[in-house]
């Protein structure tokens, strides 16, 4: 959805991430999420209680702690009792609900979070659980898998080879040097396959990190922001669950999303894509007609810290923080769920003209 | 800090499910050695048949029989099998399209390596010894030179079926298991390396200044981060209790008995556990307990009375 002049500016008006880890043994969920709730409010200078919607994101299967959602809650201070709300997916779908509150005019401000602790159990196997439980999870397909089917698909396509994933691998760590919450940063060897075509360096770190953003609407985005990146846009789409249904060396769910979010009316300086396996970000710059000239993935993206249920808000966070940097003037944030980028959201964000 | 504490953890569960229609015709199908698609309403065969069109969301129920050969649209070699997977040897991971069908199933192919495998190579099913109505009834794909064979190949022309089989299956059984380390965190950690010293250690929220056992490492109120530790205890009120008639699995327990909340004195909070030493219908609110510890036990075994006068209402009521 987009555009209708009745429809209220809604802005990100503040980010924060962890340092995205392997392992947080030492922290429970709720320890690990504090300090990024802390630094949403500490930016904008808002108390819990200035709060009108709290929205959260994440998967219980991760770590194996059944409503640890619940748990989470304690770092909100959810007394007295709050308006909140929780998705069972990456946080870029609570930052969407959290928008469409905003949206009706129930709320001005809203807070999102998401978290993803991976390191306790195997999120490969873990991953298998989303799949059709008749025809496909009973035969245990891991994620690294399912996306290495998807990288074939493309090779013999044509629309990518071993030495231009490679390619994608490095430039992104080599980006996330600068990014000082990446897991994976710098130089890193393109390793051995982990399933043919993929090697350990189109695959992304595991590990675990939290994230949150703060959205505000009109006015009240201009007080607590010096420049707000407006959420000119937003929109998700899904494909059909069977793979091979699916055409997977495209997006048309991407497609679509960006359409519906107006990424195509004008060109994007800045792309922050949520493509956890490299060969996915050419199949994302495939739908989304991104040119060369388009910034992909300064912070790294996915391949430099990929935290389940956190990478795809993320993306909008990142996104927003070069905005309101100053560093971009309208950029494209993508989130993806499910195998294969099977569910795609797009937002289009905009800082007001300097 | 201690030591941070770990343990394993399985998840383990048999989930049940029921089929549809078409997933019922679609199993039995393949515990008989037959492979069912679905037609659209626009003409094409789906395999595996789902019950709704996936563009058109239509119901669908016109199943055909397709081949049990086909090619391989992609796949990705799998040289580290894992748990559940379909082969224990290498492999190679394939969506293939069975002849007479217009969409890919994913199962494995056995094959020798990767070199021995290609997009666009023909297979077939191998199927599984004992099959049940299961998708894994195919044990896997194995390369089919198609020589000799009369079974199909790619012109091959799907046939009605009316999806009846004798003892159609019904439903499935899956397992599924996740293995986990399980940490509890600071907090946690802190409040069991206590527990085994016989101690009850609970933090204290630095901006609301509640005691809060057993800690979570986090105010729920003021949503702050808890530090402070605080010894409570080791006696306690009662501030509202259950009397239990249904015996536990496993539990070695007498049925009825008292289960209570108890406020150790200093916390802010009440925790739960078992309350002993006195016939349960003598258990109030108010009654006065200490914890009893087992012989190496890490956390009270029950709570019982110390015999103390009862703690007036007034002192507890805001731990309810």
């Amino acid at each position: 959805m987009r555009g209708a002049a009745v429809m209220r500016e809604i802005a990100v008006v503040a980010f924060a991430q962890t340092d995205h880890r392997r392992t947080t043994d030492e922290l429970s969920e709720v320890e690990m999420l504090m300090p990024v709730l802390h630094g949403v409010l500490e930016q904008t200078g808002l108390k819990t209680a200035d709060i009108d919607f709290t929205c959260s994101g994440s998967s219980d299967y991760l770590a194996g702690r059944a409503f640890s959602f619940t748990l989470a809650l304690d770092g909100v201070g959810a007394w007295p009792p709050i308006s909140e709300s929780h998705v069972e997916m990456d946080g870029a779908w609570a930052l969407y609900e959290a928008w469409t509150k905003l949206l009706t005019g129930d709320a001005d401000t809203a807070l999102v979070y998401s978290y993803g602790k991976s390191s306790p159990g195997s999120v490969r196997d873990v991953l298998t659980r989303q799949l059709d439980p008749y025809y496909v999870a009973p035969l245990w397909p891991d994620s690294v898998a399912l996306a290495a089917l998807q990288a074939q698909a493309l090779i013999d396509a044509g629309d990518t080879d071993e030495p231009a994933l490679a390619a994608v691998a490095a430039r992104s760590r080599t980006d996330a040097s600068a990014n000082s919450h990446a897991q994976v940063r710098g130089s890193v060897p393109q390793g051995d396959y982990v399933v043919r075509p993929l090697r350990t360096g189109d695959c992304p770190p595991v590990g675990d990190g939290a994230a949150a953003v703060i959205l505000a609407a009109g006015d009240r985005a201009r007080e607590l922001c010096e420049r707000p990146a407006w959420i000119r846009g937003i929109d998700h789409r899904i494909e059909a669950h069977g793979l091979g249904v699916r055409e997977l060396t495209d997006s048309p769910s991407t497609r679509l999303a960006a359409e519906k979010a107006g990424a195509f009316e004008r060109p994007v300086d800045t792309a922050e894509l949520h493509a956890p396996f490299t060969a996915q970000e050419v199949v994302l710059r495939k739908a989304l007609r991104l040119g060369d000239d388009v910034r992909v993935n300064p912070s790294g993206g996915a391949l430099a810290a990929n935290p389940v249920m956190a990478a795809g808000l993320i993306r909008i966070g990142e996104a927003a923080a070069r905005i309101h940097r100053g560093e971009s003037d309208r950029a494209l944030a993508h989130a993806t769920s499910g195998p294969c980028l099977q569910q795609n959201l797009v937002a289009v964000l905009e800082g007001d003209p300097r | 800090m201690p030591e941070v504490l770990k343990a394993p953890l399985v998840l383990e569960f048999p989930f049940t499910r029921s089929l549809g229609p078409v997933q019922s015709a679609f199993l039995t199908g393949l515990r008989e050695r037959v492979v069912l698609g679905v037609k659209t309403g626009d003409g094409r065969t789906l395999v595996p048949p789902v019950e709704y069109d996936p563009v058109t969301a239509e119901e669908i129920r016109d199943l055909v029989e397709v081949a049990s050969t086909g090619t391989v649209t992609t796949w990705a070699w799998n040289h580290e099998p894992r748990r559940g997977q379909p082969l224990d040897a290498p492999f190679a991971w394939v969506l293939v399209r069975l002849d007479g069908a217009d969409t890919a199933l994913l199962h494995a192919l056995d094959a020798p390596g990767p070199d021995a495998v290609h997009t666009g190579m023909r297979v077939r099913v191998r199927w599984a010894e004992g099959r049940t109505g299961a998708i894994t009834d195919i044990a896997c794909f194995e390369p089919y030179e198609g020589a000799g064979e009369d079974e199909g190949d790619e012109e091959h022309q799907p046939t009605a079926h009316t999806g009846e089989f004798e003892d159609m299956v019904t439903g499935i059984v899956a397992p599924a298991r996740l293995d986990y380390v399980y940490s509890p965190g600071r907090a946690q950690t802190d409040y069991i390396h206590a527990l085994s010293e016989q101690r009850t250690v609970g933090e204290r929220c630095p901006s609301c200044r509640k005691v809060y056992v057993p800690p979570r490492g986090a105010c729920p109120t003021c949503g702050v981060a808890t530090a402070e530790h605080v010894e409570v205890g080791p006696r306690g009120t009662i501030t509202t209790f259950c009397i239990v008639n249904i015996k536990a699995k496993n539990l070695d327990i007498e049925v009825p008995y008292v289960y209570a909340h108890i406020a150790l004195d200093g916390a802010d909070l009440a925790l739960h556990g078992r309350i002993g030493g006195i016939p349960y219908d003598q258990v109030r609110m108010g009654l006065r307990v200490e914890a009893v510890w087992s012989e190496g036990g890490r956390y009270p075994d029950h709570y019982r009375p110390t015999g103390e006068p009862d703690a007036d209402y007034d002192v507890y009521k805001e731990l309810l």
